[in-house]
């Protein structure tokens, strides 16, 4: 059976630099319910990342993923001066120093990745959705989240894609395809949501008008968390859901404010702040020396 | 008199004939996408069953989430109406009825003369109604029908930590993974769902006598663990998945 929801892994590091030369390298181990990604930041840098699936056991895929990320670099665990894990398995980074919670790792990831103008970060990832408010040096003031609920996550999703036998990268793009914009699916349930959808194909909807009113149920359910938080601009979204652009515009246009562009894979905010957050921690223990 | 109640529920509608307030024919169909056209069907294996002919019925009351579409009928009253009528024409001495159904789960509070004091719902969610079971019955590879028997078998009670459906699936596949005998994953499933059951029968402030209807009340495994999390006993009456359309059918009886 194909599978629909099956994103690309991938791996990058910069060529152009050689992390020898540097004084302080470090990493960011994100381990999530459905994605887990790795950053090696070197003098406060991005050098290198790894982003795949999350397995079934939190430490194997922790350490696949640093292993991927330090392929081809010549570097090896041994010379990280500092690791931090991070997400909802970072208590199982094995070769860890020490584990900061995603919140903070996002908000400090965003910081970096949009600049400091940054204020709200939404991340919207495989197994939770998160709204974060901070500060120009990337310090959490206030959040919300959903991690009890299906309905706005990227599993959500992917059950989605599943059902219309869609590759879920090509979601967003297919959604937008519809000459109206269909009312949202009215079920907030996935597994109500996924009924219903059936149903919408029975009566002669096309894939895309169906996709349209899935991403638009969606975006509507994220705005309702971003108002409780109150969105001060600049404006950011992380997490796979972030390249969803059926996702991305919709919910865009509900809550009336635009993201900035991702110059970075969305992916890999929590991952690169715990490497900045380990950057820190290993200049404060370099120093106690 | 003849009456009847056509109970449109979202996953099947059925339908009760009384003569004279007693009973004589009831059918149920799937109602799939097509819920009118089940409706007609169930209505017509009910009537076969009474031995009557479909105009034969005076008075037709409907009930269910999907009551509006239903065929033949005058008027129709609320799910929440039509358990509680149905409940207390078969226990007097219920005060607290809980209906758990294929898409919404739902406790009602009453007095003596079958008023309803409180009631409480879960419409939105499928972790507090038979979707749930199904769905982990299909992660499970257990046939729905066996998935009661199996939980009963189980030794060791093993946590569930997530409340949604679909995060529960990916939950129960880990566990799969992890070597969990199926009958403690089973027992898990049935303790979380009934856990969703009490948190709307506590909000309701039940009282005994409690009686469980709807469709999931076949399952024996989810009885045991809502029992257990209620500690009181359940009283579950012979077709409890009909006792809807038997309350609206009473209700037409009132015409």
């Amino acid at each position: 059976m194909a599978e629909y929801w099956r994103w690309k892994e991938y791996r990058w590091h910069d060529k152009d630099r050689d992390w020898r030369s540097g004084k302080l390298v470090t990493a960011g181990v994100d381990v999530g319910s459905v994605s887990s990604q790795a950053v090696i930041v070197v003098d406060g840098k991005l050098y290198a990342f790894s982003n795949m699936r999350t397995g079934s056991d939190s430490p194997g895929s922790a350490k696949k993923a640093m292993d991927w990320a330090l392929e081809e670099t010549g570097m090896k665990l041994e010379d990280l001066g500092f690791v931090v894990g991070t997400g909802y398995g970072r208590v199982n980074v094995p070769f860890s120093d020490k584990a900061i919670t995603e919140i903070a790792c996002h908000a400090r990831g965003a910081n970096y990745m949009y600049g400091p103008t940054v204020r709200t970060v939404l991340d919207m990832g495989g197994q939770d959705c998160k709204v974060i408010r901070c500060d120009e040096r990337g310090k959490v003031d206030a959040f919300a989240m959903n991690d009890k609920c299906a309905a706005g996550t990227g599993r959500g999703m992917e059950v989605f894609a599943d059902l219309l036998a869609i590759p879920i990268e090509e979601v967003g793009d297919l959604s937008l395809q519809v000459d109206e914009e269909p009312p949202p699916v009215s079920s907030t349930c996935v597994l109500f949501a996924k009924s219903e959808a059936t149903g919408l194909l029975r009566e002669g909807w096309p894939k895309s008008k169906v996709l349209a009113a899935y991403c638009s149920a969606m975006a509507r359910r994220v705005v309702t968390l971003l108002e409780q938080v109150g969105i001060e601009k600049e404006f950011a979204i992380t997490g796979g859901i972030a390249k969803n652009i059926g996702v991305v515009q919709r919910l865009e246009k509900q809550a009336n404010v635009k993201a900035l562009p991702a110059k970075f894979d969305t992916q890999i905010a929590g991952a690169l702040g715990g490497a900045l957050f380990a950057q820190n921690l290993l200049k404060k223990k370099l120093a106690a020396n | 008199m003849i009456t009847a109640g056509i109970d449109m529920g979202s996953k099947t509608v059925k339908v009760v004939i009384l003569r004279d307030g007693e009973m004589v024919g009831k059918g149920m169909m799937v109602a799939g996408f097509e819920s009118r056209a089940a409706a007609e069907a169930a209505f017509a294996a009910a009537s076969e069953e009474a031995g009557i002919k479909v105009d034969e019925v005076q008075h037709i009351v409907a009930t269910g989430a999907g009551r509006k579409f239903a065929p033949y009928t005058e008027r129709s009253v609320t799910d929440v109406a039509s358990d509680v009528k149905g409940a207390m024409a078969l226990y007097p001495g219920a005060r607290t009825v809980i209906d758990v159904g294929a898409e919404e789960g739902r406790a009602i509070r009453c007095n003596a003369e079958g008023k309803v004091l409180d009631f409480a719902l879960n419409e939105k969610c499928a972790a507090g109604a038979g979707a749930f079971t199904e769905a982990m019955s299909r992660a499970l590879e257990v046939e729905i029908e066996k998935l009661g028997e199996m939980s009963l078998k189980s030794r060791n009670a093993v946590p569930m930590n997530a409340q949604c459906a679909v995060f529960a699936e990916s939950e129960v596949v880990s566990l799969l993974h992890a070597k969990t005998p199926k009958e403690d994953i089973a027992r898990a499933v049935h303790d979380a769902i009934a856990s969703r059951i009490v948190s709307l029968a506590r909000k309701v402030g039940f009282e005994p006598e409690v009686i469980l209807i709807g469709g999931v009340a076949h399952n024996v495994g989810f009885v045991d663990s809502l029992g257990k999390a209620l500690q009181c006993e359940v009283t579950i009456p012979n077709d409890p998945e009909y006792i809807g359309a038997y309350g609206a059918a009473l209700a037409a009886t009132e015409e």
